[in-house]
């Protein structure tokens, strides 16, 4: 099948499409209004909170609409061949040789019972009738480029024999295969470690210089698609708000929408009680019930009656300062003056801490593993041991914010299950308000004392039984914890509790599934807080929330604690959020301490060497803030067979030699309360460049701008 | 505030309730199939209700003395005898009477003995998948050794021991589908004992029991009311075996199984009298199969 590719044309052109989706409710448009124009090897960005229509978009250019999806209006033009107008067998020729997809979950996206080699030759088989041979030989060359090691190895493995890191670069190779012009990609980091994904976001930045390929990549993320993109598209509510060049949109953002999301990510500008996130008022509308006009227009601060309710608002060229190629959807962008705004939320008074809430003293937690086979009987090592926290020290006061940051794997839940009293500790201390809870399972708690330590969880989708109404789900926690006894008062204390998380009183009766993520999550709050307690544990509370839900989430749990001068342990693999809300941090890596500090001390020099390369990876959202970049080679260890020495010293960049491997670092204390678990001397851990710079306010471009 | 929103409670969650309720038999509207099922339930349970109002005669009763055919329009009968309208039996006795009547067998049994088999099944699975371990372990090999037995087989030993009484019909019923029934409640439990609101059960000290029974069980009751519906078929046609072997209520009562039974050497020369007991239990049958197929379909649509 041959198309007549015009090699003149753009890669991709999309023309003025809108899509429709047919549900049972009737028509619901999904996008609205869409153009796009991609260039030989150039990376474009889709932007947008869930609900937006940017993977209806990748569907779209694939032509795989499903059976209730349609395109009502628009072209979309692949090297000039219309694909709109193209048949199923057409379509199947085109996909995976001239336009490939990237998904987001790598497993799900592998065929666990084949060979990654059989997998990967297939893509050549079909699409350019190569012969077996030839195919391996293309293949293992593949797997080299995209920087895996022993290709020859994982060309005979199977999906689940390999770490998810290189599983997701296989899939990449895969979609590179046949040289295809333009490559989709879906959130294609977003279930990887962060340490993992900042590999990943190399190689796909590497990609279009290489192989000139051309690229959407579609995420919620802004920081990842200023490492990888060269232009920018804001989605809201099925239309595309603001689009431009990533120096441009990321400096002189101008649609509203645009400039609340950057007010809602913690940038390393943000602190908690300076300059607080400013969420997003409202929700994002139904695709049904979109406001007349523009449709942001109700959560905006700048709408105007009469305006921004009128008639449909087109996109408008940005013209002035040095933006060039930057276009917005807004009827009053010349207008609004962000600078004259209060730019950030209201300042608030730093807390003042009390006495220790928490004091964890040598905590150990083991997990006996019994190897059934015959062979580890007879050899004697049936039982073997999963570390999974070792020697784990410090300690909470009152008001405070502790994080506990590490990767998946890294213990940090266990660590929560074991204070929780869902596991008992092996070994050591956990002192809550001075009694010792480390081996006292809950059942065997005062319930008194299990409503003063509560958790809030991180699945918003999880966390409510789906089979109770919010308001029972309440009740039965404040009665299970003694707060009130009788029937009227613990409905009292429920309502008061919803005016707590700032829901209506109506919710008492609403069931899970009739509430928003972010609703959710806001019950799961007020669960953990009806008992008063004296310290609350979030496990990535808001990580699957979007970022203007999950910036009021943080922004209200940091209130309320604020309030009842609760002690906050936050669970998080993400050091943005956490430089953002914490006071003091712990780095964890195998179920150990790595560093902890003051969140000042954790940010600046000296670093244990994990911690450095955990700051180099997390994506930041600011094209002047420049970072040191560090990547860590090879897999996390499995956690039966640790290494002997330094947990980290299989990956660590700064490794100093046999002792590394051999001996247990000791903990040195940089100052008071800022320890490493090192064998590199503080001297030489102090000389090191700090990872992050951030440009004074008076350095920065639109500053310089503005005055000039 | 707090004022007007307590004196409203009461009258919100009844009628909560009654919404949903409604809301639901609404959504089984969408699918005819399932409407078609509980038309043919409802018809049989109206029957068995107001079965003494529906019979036109007393079922145990000898009206003739001699078999007569199925009525039909311009049929010759002697003067002064009585029409039947499904005919009679080899002992003279009215078949619709008896259908009408057998149908009440039916309708008490089965759904007593199913109900009985899901609160075993349902305890045994909740503790197999909850509690895992050498729990899991011993519920689980007991019900693979009840499950490995012939089913028949199983009943033909349980009754031929303890003899044919409706106990025993329900007693041999738990025992034979309470393992199977604890297969699918533990496979649902194996899931759904994962979810952060068991966590949050745990971490605030509830009793495991309250755990399974108020926290997963209401979340697993989807799969397994459309499983009920089926093995209510299953134990229909159960009960329906037993009266043909001769295992079932005892006589003169009529069933429904035991109708089939008494005429079958007849049955070529007096069809009537075998095939309308045997409509009777396969339409029954039918119903709730159909009623299961409608809210699976339902189920899988939202």
């Amino acid at each position: 099948m041959a198309f007549k590719f015009d090699e003149g044309a753009p890669v991709l052109e999309i023309k003025d499409l809108n899509l429709s989706y047919w549900t049972r409710a009737g028509e619901i448009p999904a996008v609205i209004d869409f153009s796009l124009t991609v260039h030989k090897g150039e990376s474009i960005g889709l932007v947008g909170e869930s609900g937006c229509g940017k993977s209806t978009v990748a569907m779209a250019i694939m032509q795989y609409m499903g059976s209730n999806g349609t395109i009502k209006s628009g072209s979309i033009k692949f090297k000039g061949v219309e694909l709109t107008e193209l048949n199923e067998e057409e379509l199947r020729h085109l996909r995976g040789k001239h336009i490939s997809m990237i998904y987001q979950e790598p497993f799900a996206a592998l065929n666990p019972s084949l060979t990654l080699g059989n997998q990967l030759k297939e893509v050549l088989i079909t699409h350019e009738d190569l012969s077996g041979a030839e195919a391996y030989d293309r293949a293992v060359q593949m797997l080299t480029d995209v920087r895996l090691p022993d290709p020859e190895r994982v060309m005979a493995a199977y999906p689940h024999q390999i770490s998810g890191g290189q599983q997701q670069r296989v899939v990449i190779a895969m979609g590179l295969m046949s040289s295809p012009s333009l490559l989709l990609l879906d959130e294609p980091t977003t279930a990887l470690d962060v340490t993992v994904e900042a590999g990943i976001t190399k190689l796909i930045a590497e990609i279009s210089r290489k192989f000139g390929t051309s690229q959407i990549y579609i995420s919620h993320n802004l920081g990842l698609i200023l490492e990888v993109c060269d232009r920018v598209f804001v989605m809201y509510s099925g239309e595309v708000v603001e689009e431009g060049t990533i120096n441009s949109l990321f400096t002189w953002p101008k649609h509203p929408y645009t400039h609340g999301l950057f007010g809602c990510i913690p940038l390393p500008t943000a602190d908690k009680n300076a300059s607080p996130l400013q969420p997003i008022p409202g929700q994002l509308p139904l695709p049904h019930e979109r406001p007349p006009g523009c449709n942001f227009g109700p959560r905006c601060d700048f709408f105007q009656d009469g305006r921004c309710d009128r008639g449909v608002v087109g996109m408008d060229s940005v013209t002035g300062t040095s933006a060039t190629d930057h276009r917005v959807r807004c009827v009053r962008w010349t207008e609004i003056d962000y600078g004259a705004e209060v730019a950030h939320g209201e300042a608030k008074q730093p807390m003042e801490f009390g006495d220790t809430v928490l004091e964890v003293d040598n905590m150990q937690k083991y997990y006996e593993v019994h190897d059934r086979s015959i062979a580890a009987i007879i050899s004697g090592e049936s039982v073997k041991f999963v570390k999974a926290n070792e020697a784990i020290n410090f300690s909470a006061r009152e008001g405070e914010t502790v994080a506990i940051v590490g990767e998946s794997g890294c213990g940090k839940s266990t660590f929560a299950k074991v204070l929780m009293g869902l596991e008992t500790a092996t070994e050591g201390a956990v002192r809550h308000e001075g009694k010792d809870i480390a081996e006292i399972p809950v059942r065997e708690r005062d319930p008194k004392q299990i409503g003063k330590l509560q958790m809030v969880f991180q699945n918003p989708f999880d966390t409510l039984n789906p089979s109770h109404t919010v308001g029972g789900q309440i009740a039965r926690v404040i009665k299970k914890f003694g707060v009130e006894q009788d029937k009227d008062k613990i409905r009292d204390r429920v309502m008061k509790l919803l005016d707590i998380v700032k829901l209506p009183r109506d919710f008492y009766y609403r069931r899970p599934r009739q509430l928003s993520g972010g609703q959710k999550q806001r019950i799961g709050i007020a669960r953990a807080f009806a008992g008063n307690p004296s310290m609350v544990i979030a496990d990535e509370p808001v990580s699957a929330l979007d970022v203007s839900v999950a910036a009021a989430v943080t922004e209200l749990l940091m209130e309320i604690q604020r309030e009842h001068k609760t002690t906050l342990l936050f669970i998080s693999h993400d050091l943005s959020v956490v430089r953002y809300l914490a006071d003091r941090i712990v780095v964890m890596y195998l179920g150990q301490i790595m560093e902890r500090g003051t969140t000042t001390e954790i940010f600046d020099p000296p670093y244990h060497p994990y911690t450095e390369a955990l700051l180099s990876a997390v994506p930041i959202a600011d094209p002047e803030v420049t970072k040191r970049e560090i990547l860590l080679e090879g897999n996390l260890p499995s956690v039966l067979n640790p290494p002997k020495g330094c947990p980290f010293s299989t990956r660590c960049p700064r490794k100093i030699g046999k002792i590394c491997d051999e001996d247990r670092p000791p903990v040195q204390m940089a100052s008071e309360g800022h320890a490493i678990a090192c064998h590199i001397p503080l001297e030489e851990l102090r000389r090191v460049e700090p990872v992050i710079r951030v440009p004074q306010e008076d350095e920065r471009v639109h500053v310089k701008e503005a005055s000039a | 505030m707090a004022n007007s929103t307590t004196t409203t409670l009461p009258a919100q969650t009844t009628g909560a309730a009654l919404m949903r309720a409604l809301k639901s038999f609404a959504l089984l509207r969408e699918s005819w199939v399932g409407m078609f099922g509980a038309g043919i339930i409802l018809l049989w349970a109206l029957m068995a209700i107001f079965a003494p109002l529906l019979a036109p005669y007393e079922p145990n009763a000898t009206l003739l003395a001699y078999q007569r055919p199925p009525w039909w329009p311009g049929m010759e009968v002697a003067e002064g005898t009585p029409t039947f309208l499904l005919g009679t039996d080899h002992v003279g006795r009215d078949i619709l009477s008896r259908i009408v009547y057998g149908s009440q067998t039916v309708l008490i049994y089965a759904p007593l003995a199913t109900f009985c088999a899901y609160a075993v099944g349902i305890l045994m699975g909740l503790a197999a998948g909850y509690y895992r371990g050498w729990v899991d372990d011993v519920l689980s090999r007991i019900a693979d050794i009840i499950l490995s037995f012939p089913v028949l087989v199983l009943y033909v030993i349980i009754i031929a021991t303890f003899g044919a009484s409706p106990v025993n019909i329900v007693v041999a019923i738990i025992f034979a589908s309470s393992p199977g029934i604890m297969r699918i409640v533990r496979g649902l439990v194996l899931d759904l004992r994962n979810r952060d609101y068991v966590a949050a059960a745990q971490t605030r000290g509830e009793s495991s029991w309250r755990i399974m029974l108020v926290e997963i069980l209401p979340n697993a009751r989807g799969p397994l009311i459309v499983d009920a519906c089926l093995r209510l078929g299953y134990v229909i046609i159960t009960i329906g075996v037993l009266g043909f072997l001769g295992l079932g209520m005892p006589p003169p009562d009529p069933d429904w199984g035991g109708m089939v039974n008494e005429t079958r050497q007849i049955a070529l020369a007096f069809p009537h009298m075998t095939l309308f007991p045997c409509i009777a239990i396969s339409s029954l049958i039918l119903g709730f199969n159909l009623l299961a197929d409608g809210l699976r379909e339902i189920s899988l649509r939202d």
